[in-house]
């Protein structure tokens, strides 16, 4: 693993060295705010936490972290960068953990960013700290999901326009899998335990109970499933594909 | 040195690579040559360790391209097709990143990344974004990355394609320079390419080594080799007195010069000059012919395709 920090750190250079960085942050942080004050309702409610800045996470990353996570792979295969970096002396998984970081990373920054609102509640109130903090692990860990599944299917095509709105569509199943609407579907024929496995698959569900301040092992244990499962998917799609 | 038992690769029902087997010494600069889609990359990229051969497997240096991944392709710089380079960054930053991921750290990466910058000639464009420099230079970037590591085994798919005949000739004289304790494999669709640089050369079509021979050895399996061309007044005269001679086998009239091939006997150079002398000819040009590749490409690569 000794060039895992290497890659990662190559990765973070290219963000900052091209003005996707920018545009995601300035972009990421408009929007935070426009949510949370316009449809949110954060003054009007008169209550001091941040429910309506974190109730919208799940929405926003649906879009922006897909814009992030398609170029990983993709934009490697179709530069041939992709043939350069895997026949350095690093492993697949150095490489696949590398980027991964390197973006997960970078959306944690966007994230941190967003303190300015943090101090604005402080100073307006008083919030329950604790229950932020676990938000905020839990805005990043449910980033990192969408990040992962996005990486993945940006190693199965060299166009990241495909890439981007194949994540959009997947990361949108997972994060409505809990939602009335789609477990409905499932109800009429299938058993109740697989509609109950189909409901926990969902995003908004773990995303919500940490958000709400309960740091459930279970709800860590499964960003970390899901993020561990499709970077390994990762891996194995890149093998599969890279040479195409 | 690199050894590679029946290396074969398949993109679904394509063959890609049916079957190579070779062994390489250092010292050598090895010419793969073949057309467009013959093999030559992809068998380059299993080399390489970019692809994992269908069946079959080589070794470089000992260490097996299949069960030894990561050593092995520390022994190895690799300059890919077409050059590729992370656009975005800065010609420093870029060889920093390759030369960390070969494993250097702190004072050495910039040693390291110093002496290839030399090598080079690349200090004007240092701080320059790779994506603003000309193919020449972004060529030479791919280079440096390959060298930085002063590997005992480079490989070139196509180092100086692309490129004005200065590049060319600036890419072949780095080649040349590093060529004494390396094993150098390049590959090239440019046959004089092959005369200019290699010590050895192997043809490859439709994913099959067709012949592997020196340089010199391919030329000498033209048929032009050794045959001698004339511009003269009356070509038809002259074809019919030297085509009689016991050293020539054959004579060709083509685009108003006159060409004769040898026999197995004699020497026909010689006999010519004698013939020429004696008939006393006022000759415009007269060339011995070393033989031509690329009429030796065509015979081996064209022939085979029938045969199948």
């Amino acid at each position: 693993m000794t060039n895992l920090s290497v890659i990662l750190r190559r990765e973070l250079a290219s963000y900052f060295a091209t003005p996707v960085a920018y545009v995601f942050i300035v972009i990421y942080l408009i929007m935070s705010a426009a949510f949370t004050f316009y449809l949110g309702g954060f003054y009007e409610r008169e209550i001091a936490d941040l429910e309506p800045f974190f109730r919208f996470h799940p929405w926003l990353y649906l879009f922006l972290v897909p814009a992030i996570g398609m170029r990983l792979w993709a934009e490697e295969r179709k530069s041939g960068t992709v043939e350069l970096l895997l026949t350095l002396p690093v492993t697949p998984t150095e490489a696949v953990l590398g980027k991964f970081l390197a973006a997960w990373l970078f959306i944690g920054l966007a994230l941190l960013l967003t303190f300015p609102i943090w101090i604005t509640v402080n100073v307006l109130g008083n919030p329950d700290n604790g229950v932020i903090l676990a938000a905020y692990l839990g805005s990043w860990l449910m980033a990192g999901g969408f990040l992962a599944i996005s990486a993945c299917l940006s190693a199965a095509t060299r166009n990241q326009v495909v890439a981007f709105i194949l994540a959009v569509v997947v990361c949108f199943l997972f994060l409505l899998s809990g939602l009335p609407m789609v477990l409905d579907v499932f109800r009429g024929w299938l058993p109740q335990a697989m509609v109950d496995g189909i409901a926990n698959l969902s995003f908004l569900v773990h995303y919500g109970s940490i958000s709400r301040g309960v740091i459930d092992l279970r709800d860590l244990l499964y960003f970390g499933l899901v993020i561990g499962f499709w970077l390994m998917a990762n891996r194995i799609v890149l093998e599969l594909k890279k040479a195409d | 040195m690199i050894e590679a038992k029946s290396l074969t690769r398949r993109y679904g029902s394509l063959l890609a690579v049916d079957g190579i087997s070779f062994a390489v010494e250092p010292g050598t600069v090895l010419g793969f040559l073949g057309p467009n889609g013959a093999g030559k990359s992809t068998t380059m990229k299993m080399l390489t360790g970019f692809l994992a051969p269908t069946s079959g497997t080589a070794s470089i240096h000992g260490h097996d391209i299949r069960s030894d991944s990561l050593a092995a392709r520390r022994m190895m710089g690799y300059l890919p097709e077409g050059a590729p380079l992370y656009g975005e960054l800065t010609v420093e930053r870029f060889l920093r990143f390759a030369a960390e991921t070969r494993g250097f750290r702190g004072d050495e990466v910039s040693r390291r990344v110093g002496a290839t910058v030399e090598r080079l000639s690349l200090a004007e464009v240092l701080g320059q974004t790779i994506d603003t420099l000309s193919k020449g230079f972004k060529r030479r970037v791919g280079l440096a990355q390959a060298i930085l590591h002063d590997p005992p085994v480079l490989i070139l798919d196509e180092p100086t394609d692309g490129l004005d005949p200065n590049q060319k000739h600036e890419v072949r004289r780095l080649i040349r320079e590093m060529a004494p304790d390396k094993i150098i494999i390049i590959s090239t669709h440019i046959l004089e390419e092959v005369d200019a640089l290699c010590t050895r050369a192997m043809i490859i079509a439709r994913g099959r080594l067709l012949a592997d021979d020196t340089p010199a050895g391919l030329l000498a399996r033209s048929r032009y080799y050794q045959a001698v061309t004339l511009m003269l007044g009356d070509l038809e005269a002259a074809a019919s007195r030297l085509g009689a001679l016991p050293e020539s086998r054959e004579v060709e009239i083509r685009r108003g010069r006159l060409t004769v091939f040898p026999s197995s006997q004699g020497h026909l150079f010689e006999a010519i000059t004698r013939t020429i002398r004696e008939e006393g000819w006022q000759i415009e040009q007269i060339q011995l012919e070393a033989g031509r590749l690329d009429e030796v490409f065509r015979t081996v690569t064209e022939t085979r395709e029938v045969a199948r």
